[in-house]
């Protein structure tokens, strides 16, 4: 049965629908707690340009976001709120974590500082940089463009895979090591020892 | 020890007499100066009527500053914590720096809250920092660090990359979430 298609009309599958639609207007949450969101908001402004690539909507609602871009260190008082917002999105939505700090802590490895918001959330997409050149973000935002073209479906089954932190395991070999680093000065019986942690086998 | 006066000198004479606080407050108090601050070291069972004193009879009317001072591993110090208390006379413009001495377990310390209210955010972030307890603060709670925190992590026997607090979170994964 040959039917002729109407003028402007067009076959096409349901997923390369949706993640074209997707992928031309991610509306960003910035999550901008340090010097990074300074270059966060440089990209947006007018010589970088964000909305070149439909992105250009920062909402500070999590409600109205499906882009999540962690833009600074995170601290150990503002996790639960990262990961509130996080899970206040709705679906489908994706995280780009900006910056040496979001990634990895950065120069801030102290008992405050988040190593990483990969080992609490999931994260699609790392900026590097300190802080990354807005080219870089914009880069990382038409990965990630690619990205949901390339792999986003429908009903956002790709997701269901990642059962397993993006990060490394928050308590690493790495971690352990560092925690010995305080060792107990002889002779000063003011000092506590920290409590031992069992070496991973 | 070679110092510059940043600042012009003090028109106003210095209304504190070293003399008057031995007189009311016995021979255990030590003064010292560098550049042009003057320091008085207080037994820690004194420093209140110290403060007090100042305050109402020689015009201390502003407490600038409240900190504290871990001297673990500090070559010749005797003692654990110092605590500093920075004041300033505001007529005069005469500033003092009062200091007193404390050691585990009697992390203790009468609170100047009544005195300076300006005390009152500061005492929280000794005691949150330090863990040294101010009696008499009207609402003594940790002001930087989260309420769940156990540690005190200015006190130079806290790692500096903590003692795990820092990875002490759920995991959120993406298919969960
Ligand atoms: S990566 Fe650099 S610019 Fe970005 S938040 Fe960290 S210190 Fe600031």
């Amino acid at each position: 049965m040959a039917v002729g298609l109407p003028e402007n009309v067009f076959l096409t599958r349901l997923d390369a629908a949706a993640n074209w639609a997707r992928s031309n207007s991610l509306w960003p949450m910035p999550f901008a707690t340090a010097c990074c969101g300074i270059e966060l908001m440089a990209t947006a402004a007018s010589r970088h340009d964000m909305a070149r690539f439909g992105a250009e909507v920062m909402r500070f609602s999590p409600r109205q976001c499906d882009l999540l871009i962690v833009a600074g260190r995170v601290v150990m008082k503002m996790l639960p709120v990262l990961q509130r917002i996080w899970l206040q999105m709705p679906e489908p939505k994706w995280c780009i974590s900006m910056g040496a700090c979001a990634c990895t802590g950065g120069v801030f490895d102290t008992y405050a500082v988040v190593q990483g918001v990969d080992r609490f959330i999931p994260v699609d997409m790392y900026v590097p940089g300190c802080p990354p050149r807005p080219e870089q973000l914009l880069a990382a935002i038409i990965e990630m463009q690619q990205k949901i073209m390339r792999t986003g479906t429908f009903r956002g089954s790709e997701f269901s895979g990642r059962t397993s932190p993006t990060g490394p395991p928050p308590f690493d070999r790495d971690e352990v090591r560092r925690l010995q680093e305080a060792t107990p000065v002889a002779g000063l019986e003011i000092y506590t020892p920290p409590p031992r942690v069992a070496q991973p086998s | 020890m070679t110092c510059l006066a940043l600042s012009p000198p003090l028109s106003a004479p210095i209304m504190l007499e070293f003399k008057t606080l031995h007189d009311r407050f016995g021979y255990d108090i030590a003064e010292s100066s560098f550049c042009d601050n003057r320091r008085i070291v207080v037994p820690s069972g004194k420093v209140y009527f110290v403060l007090e004193f100042l305050w109402k009879e020689l015009g201390f009317d502003m407490l600038l500053e409240l900190t504290a001072v871990d001297y673990l591993e500090f070559p010749e110090a005797t003692d654990r914590f110092g605590v500093v208390y920075g004041l300033v006379n505001t007529e005069t413009g005469e500033r003092l720096i009062i200091k007193t001495h404390l050691n585990s377990p009697e992390l203790r310390l009468p609170s100047v809250v009544p005195l300076w209210r300006s005390a009152d955010w500061m005492e929280r972030e000794v005691f949150d920092m330090y863990g040294i307890e101010f009696a008499g603060h009207p609402d003594l709670r940790r002001i930087l660090m989260p309420d769940e925190f156990t540690a005190f992590p200015l006190r130079k026997d806290y790692p500096l990359r903590g003692r795990g607090e820092r990875h002490n979170f759920p995991v959120i994964t993406r298919a969960e979430s």
